[in-house]
């Protein structure tokens, strides 16, 4: 079994519209949408939930009015400023639960044990049917932490029915940027297929992104989308790639029935059968092939 | 012009046109006669240099601060372990040992610490580079590669917000913690989208954010397509203010492929900027 993350830096290039069509050309594969902040694949995918469970990353403090004395050391513990003083004859003190990291450290110190410290639902997380496989999705909650806790478990859950049901392949919808939910979504994955765009952002990302999946281990691959907006850049960091020791899995032009199809709720290869499906196909043969050239690992 | 205004311009989903609103807005802004302040709060990709091409001078690490432990003093009580709610340090066999990239930075471990053996040293995630670009100031935080932690970094690029100035804020994109920390207290959050499907789910995410967070907000729609009114229907639908419509247009994504902004560089689009910054101060 291969665990393929798509992942992007940048936000917007096209890495869900990318991952369905790949989904349906792999045929039967297990689906992981680690987006869990702003989850969209199944837009594309239409699951149907089997089952939802609640999440649970951490715990968050709260104050029982009636045991509190106001003496304030929670104020003065909190490093975090979730502890808010509300000033008049008497100080009261409150807990900000958007600001609370869960430390705890509140609740330890009070002298009243008038803070409670319990775990919070941070989110809820499914496992659905789709035309191309069962798939595992989650949604954080508005203003929430733990991510990265949260797409480690929807991996985790992949990863057992890919086992179980013994398919192939794991394709992994990743988060945006380089910070915990990515370092989550791309350790220990068999390969980072780098989503990008022929612009000055998307040069200085991909040098990022790569540098963190060097960091990781993970071997790299490029996809280079809409690539004739700037074919001089797209050669730029075509090359730039390979000095880095990234392949090339493909290069996608630029095509509106990308939007179409999103429009249309259908993968890009479902929905057009044009020279965008053409490019996408070509790519996941690139990728396959060097998927089962590499060392098992 | 002196009053303040602390504008964080953000979206549910990467790559709708965050900084290509920002950097113009801040342009414009400037050329109106504002004092301005850019501060990219998207510590994980910052890309504002890319377009306003500042001259960065200083440059300081960012750091959190994490137990140092200094194993004469300990007596093994096991009290720093159980206090920490992110298995950043543990004591077993008479050791104590540190997870310094998991440690949260809340000083816990160390007030617990019955002998003082707990002292805190500084561990670097990011750096801030600050500097100037004609009339804008310029500040962004740079992630570490390999660094989870964001939140401190951003909430320090966002706390040199000034007074008497237009605070522009790039915030990282989604709808937890980081972006959580690089809008609080801003007097108004534009919000922008993409009239797609992926867009518009996203705006929705964002807008539960920013109500959760009782911040004034408005929406800009970037690569508008005249022939789909799916991002007005879904405004209309939610009580959505939209404040501009930046077309889809080849030559915008062309500037921006390049490292340019349309204010300066497309005709057509100072007057578009214009028109937002005005939007902006009637509604902030
Ligand atoms: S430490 Fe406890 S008793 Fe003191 S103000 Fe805080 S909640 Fe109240
Ligand atoms: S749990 Fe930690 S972050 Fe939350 S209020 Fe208490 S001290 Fe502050
Ligand atoms: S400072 Fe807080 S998070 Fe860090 S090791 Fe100590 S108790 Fe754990
Ligand atoms: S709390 Fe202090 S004395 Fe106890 S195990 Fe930790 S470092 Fe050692």
């Amino acid at each position: 079994m291969k665990e393929i993350v798509v992942i992007s830096g940048k936000g917007g290039t096209g890495k869900t519209s990318l991952v369905a069509s790949l989904a349906v050309l792999a045929g039967k594969v297990v689906l992981a949408d680690c987006d869990v902040d702003a989850a969209d694949l199944h837009l594309v995918l239409a699951p149907q939930v089997k089952s939802v469970s609640g999440f649970t990353g951490g715990k968050k403090a709260n104050i029982l009015a009636d045991r509190c004395n106001g003496c304030g050391k929670c104020f003065e513990v909190c490093r975090f400023g979730a502890v808010v003083r509300q000033e008049g004859r008497r100080p009261v003190y409150l807990i900000d639960p958007i600001a609370c990291e869960g430390c705890g450290v509140c609740s330890y110190f009070c002298p009243e044990k008038a803070v409670e410290f319990k775990p919070a639902l941070n989110g809820q997380w499914y496992i659905s049917d789709t035309r191309c496989g069962p798939m595992v999705h989650a949604r954080l909650g508005v203003a929430e932490e733990n991510s990265g806790k949260l797409v480690t478990l929807v991996r985790n859950q992949a990863r057992m029915i890919a086992e179980e049901e013994g398919l192939p392949y794991i394709i992994v919808d990743g988060p945006p940027g380089i910070g915990c939910p990515v370092i989550a979504t791309i350790t220990g994955a068999d390969a980072a297929l780098v989503v990008t765009e022929p612009t000055v952002s998307g040069e200085h990302d991909l040098a990022r992104v790569a540098e963190l999946a060097g960091h990781f281990k993970v071997p790299v691959y490029l996809c280079i989308n809409k690539y004739d907006i700037n074919p001089a850049m797209a050669k730029k960091m075509e090359e730039d790639a390979l000095s880095r020791g990234i392949r090339l899995a493909g290069k996608i032009r630029y095509d509106r029935s990308v939007t179409g199809a999103q429009l249309s709720g259908a993968a890009v290869v479902e929905f057009s059968g044009g020279p965008v499906a053409g490019d996408i196909r070509n790519m996941w043969k690139e990728l396959v092939k060097y998927l089962n050239t590499s060392e098992e690992r | 012009m002196a009053s303040s205004l602390t504008v964080a311009v953000a979206s549910g989903k990467g790559g709708t046109g965050k900084t290509t609103v920002s950097a113009n807005l801040a342009r414009a802004a400037a050329e109106a006669g504002h004092d301005v302040f850019y501060l990219d709060c998207d510590v994980e990709e910052p890309n504002g240099h890319l377009f306003l091409k500042p001259y960065l001078g200083r440059r300081y690490p960012v750091h959190i601060p994490v137990p140092f432990i200094d194993m004469e003093k300990c007596i093994s009580c096991g009290a720093c372990g159980e206090i920490c709610q992110y298995s950043a340090i543990v004591c077993i066999n008479k050791h104590v040992l540190t997870f310094e990239k998991m440690c949260h930075g809340c000083g816990g471990c160390a007030l617990v610490c019955p002998t003082g053996a707990i002292s805190e040293k500084g561990r670097e995630i990011g750096v801030v580079e600050e500097g100037r670009a004609g009339r804008i100031a310029f500040l962004h935080g740079k992630l570490n590669v390999g660094e989870a932690m964001s939140p401190p970094l951003i909430k320090e690029v966002r706390s040199a917000g000034r007074h008497g100035t237009l605070n522009i804020i790039d915030a990282p994109p989604g709808t937890s913690c980081p972006v959580i920390a690089a809008v609080k207290g801003a007097g108004f959050v534009l919000l922008v989208t993409e009239p797609t499907p992926f867009g518009l789910n996203d705006l929705g995410l964002a807008v539960e954010m920013v109500r959760t967070l009782g911040i004034p907000h408005g929406v800009v729609v970037n690569r508008h397509d005249s022939e789909n009114s799916l991002a007005r229907d879904f405004c209309r639908a939610k009580g959505l203010k939209i404040l501009a419509e930046i077309p889809d247009d080849r030559r915008v994504a062309e500037a921006y492929s390049r490292g340019d902004l349309a204010f300066s560089s497309v005709p057509g689009y100072r007057e578009r900027f214009f028109a937002l910054l005005d939007a902006v101060e009637k509604e902030a």
